[in-house]
């Protein structure tokens, strides 16, 4: 059996979203190099729709294919949406991660969330919405 | 193209080790225990083993004991070492923080049992200093245990030294020379060895399967108990196609050592000289003082798990020291020894090319990883970072 699904594998070795948004009105950088990854999320929001994103990862496979798929999740949804982006819902639309890569959607929720509230922080707006739980990750802890 | 890359973690059977096991599975298939001549075929199959194996290292038949591989082995050499100990109040005991794990962790257990334990650092370039050996040896120390040659960086470590400052001290040495044995020149009396364990498959032969040196006189404890197979010392019938084979493989790599050696050094070479270009790395351990076959560099910037996983798409197969290879949160105990940092840890590959490696694969591993290494960093926002001069470069 192979490590890792065939979409984990894809978003892996075809990432949707790579790169940098030069006018990226909110930006979230998660997670630490000691600790072997790290995520930052350029998000590009008009009319509380996120236009565009994208993002920059350094990572196993699995932190790879997690960033990749949030920024599929989001893209063109209104912020208030994006806002409620799970690790449950990523670790799903990459139909599943081994148990001790679960942190890898936790840290593509995160990176997603920190940039949504960066873009809140800068335009003051506020977005309404409690942080979901994680699902799955307890153990990595 | 699919070059196997990963000779450390185990390797191809050889076609002599296989035609070796064959034979003990269809007809010499008795219990070399019972006396009627099927059994006793097979005994002599397991005795003209220990023969050739005791040969190869320099010692007697006496003096080997079959185990189930490396692991057993080592558990084995230090469990009877410490039980020496005991005996004579002597509880200390002196190793290195980057041997692997059957010996550290055995020592683990026996601090909970007790036992003092030293482990001594290793220095940048991945070796033991024999001096800090010696200065480690206390009145009450009863064993001192130092890899032959480290798993993940290949560095070859002074044993004989080592082992000599030993028998001044009248310390027992132990050695796991699982890397080692059938790659480098190994002499248990000229190399000063009490004890040494040894792994079939790392050097062509079958999994499961090893053995242990313990140098006459030394008195071994039991992991096994049961019949009195292996004189004794391990209970079980014994593997005789898996010790057949281990034979076979590694008269035929004594026999050819030092030619494997030479190639193997030069395409290492190779390897260190093209790798080494990539900008922002290092090379793990002395360029010199190291197995023939292996190559160990930490790339900054990226991660150890993603360059294994696109170089296997390019049909090279290695491995890391990233905490994502190891299923834990810390990169490899061997690389953090050695003085790299954990954010440069995490981007380390290890090479261990096989004998039958061509030049032209050796060009291709040192495209395809700068390739990877390149495009991993394009978008690792670590790397924009550092070229961006927010954080300082370590490599």
């Amino acid at each position: 059996m192979a490590l890792y699904s065939e979409k984990v594998m894809d978003h892996f070795r075809n990432p949707r979203n790579v790169g940098v948004i030069e006018d990226a009105n909110g930006i979230g950088e998660v997670g630490n190099a000691k600790c072997g990854d790290i995520m930052k999320m350029y998000l590009k929001i008009e009319d509380d729709i996120v236009k565009d994103v994208k993002f920059e990862t350094f990572g196993c496979g699995s932190a790879i294919a997690s960033s990749s798929m949030a920024t599929e999740l989001i893209k063109g949804k209104p912020v208030s949406e994006a806002m409620k982006l799970t690790n449950k819902a990523v670790a799903e639309a990459l139909d599943g991660l081994p148990a001790y890569k679960m942190h890898c959607s936790v840290l593509a929720e995160e990176a997603i969330r920190s940039a949504l509230e960066d873009y809140q922080s800068r335009t003051g707006e506020r977005i309404l919405c409690d942080p979901p739980a994680h699902i799955g990750a307890e153990e990595e802890e | 193209m699919i070059i196997y890359a990963d000779n450390a973690a185990t390797t191809k059977m050889s076609r002599a080790a296989i035609e070796a096991m064959l034979p003990c599975m269809e007809e010499q298939y008795g219990n070399p225990s019972s006396l009627y001549s099927l059994g006793q075929q097979a005994k002599e199959i397991l005795e003209k083993a220990r023969e050739e194996i005791a040969a190869v290292i320099g010692a007697s038949p006496k003096e080997i004991i079959f185990t189930s591989g490396g692991s057993e082995a080592d558990n084995q050499a230090i469990r009877s070492a410490a039980e020496i100990g005991r005996r004579n109040g002597k509880m200390h005991i002196i190793s290195t923080a980057f041997e692997h794990h059957a010996v550290l962790h055995t020592l683990e257990k026996l601090e909970r049992e007790g036992f003092s334990v030293t482990l001594l650092d290793v220095h940048e370039d991945g070796l033991v200093r024999v001096e800090e050996v010696e200065d480690a040896i206390r009145e009450d120390t009863c064993l001192v245990t130092v890899m032959t040659a480290n798993n993940e960086i290949g560095t070859i470590q002074p044993i004989r030294e080592i082992g000599a400052a030993c028998r001044r001290r009248g310390v027992l040495f132990h050695t796991d020379a699982v890397q080692a044995v059938g790659h480098i020149s190994l002499d248990v009396t000229n190399d000063n060895i009490d004890m040494l364990s040894a792994s079939a498959h790392k050097f062509h032969g079958p999994k499961g399967v090893g053995f242990l040196y313990a140098r006459k006189g030394i008195r071994l404890s039991n992991l096994i108990e049961g019949g009195a197979q292996e004189r004794g010392k391990r209970a079980g019938t014994e593997n005789v196609a898996g010790v057949a084979g281990m034979a076979a493989a590694l008269k035929e790599a004594a026999a050819h050592r030092e030619e494997n050696a030479a190639h193997l050094t030069a395409v290492r070479d190779r390897l260190i000289e093209g790798l080494g270009q990539i900008p922002h790395c290092a090379l793990n351990g002395d360029a010199k003082r190291r197995l023939p076959g292996n190559v160990s560099f930490c790339f900054e910037g990226i991660e150890g798990e993603s360059l294994l996983l696109l170089l296997d798409d390019k049909g090279i197969q290695a491995s890391s020291g990233s905490a994502c290879t190891s299923g834990s949160l810390d990169p490899s105990h061997v690389l953090l020894a050695i003085g790299r940092v954990h954010d440069v840890a995490h981007g380390s590959l290890r090479l261990t090319i096989g004998e039958d490696i061509t030049e032209e694969e050796t060009d291709y591993i040192i495209r395809s990883v700068t390739e990877v290494v390149a495009y991993l960093r394009s978008f690792s926002p670590v790397w924009r970072d550092l070229c961006a001069g927010k954080t300082k470069f370590i490599l």
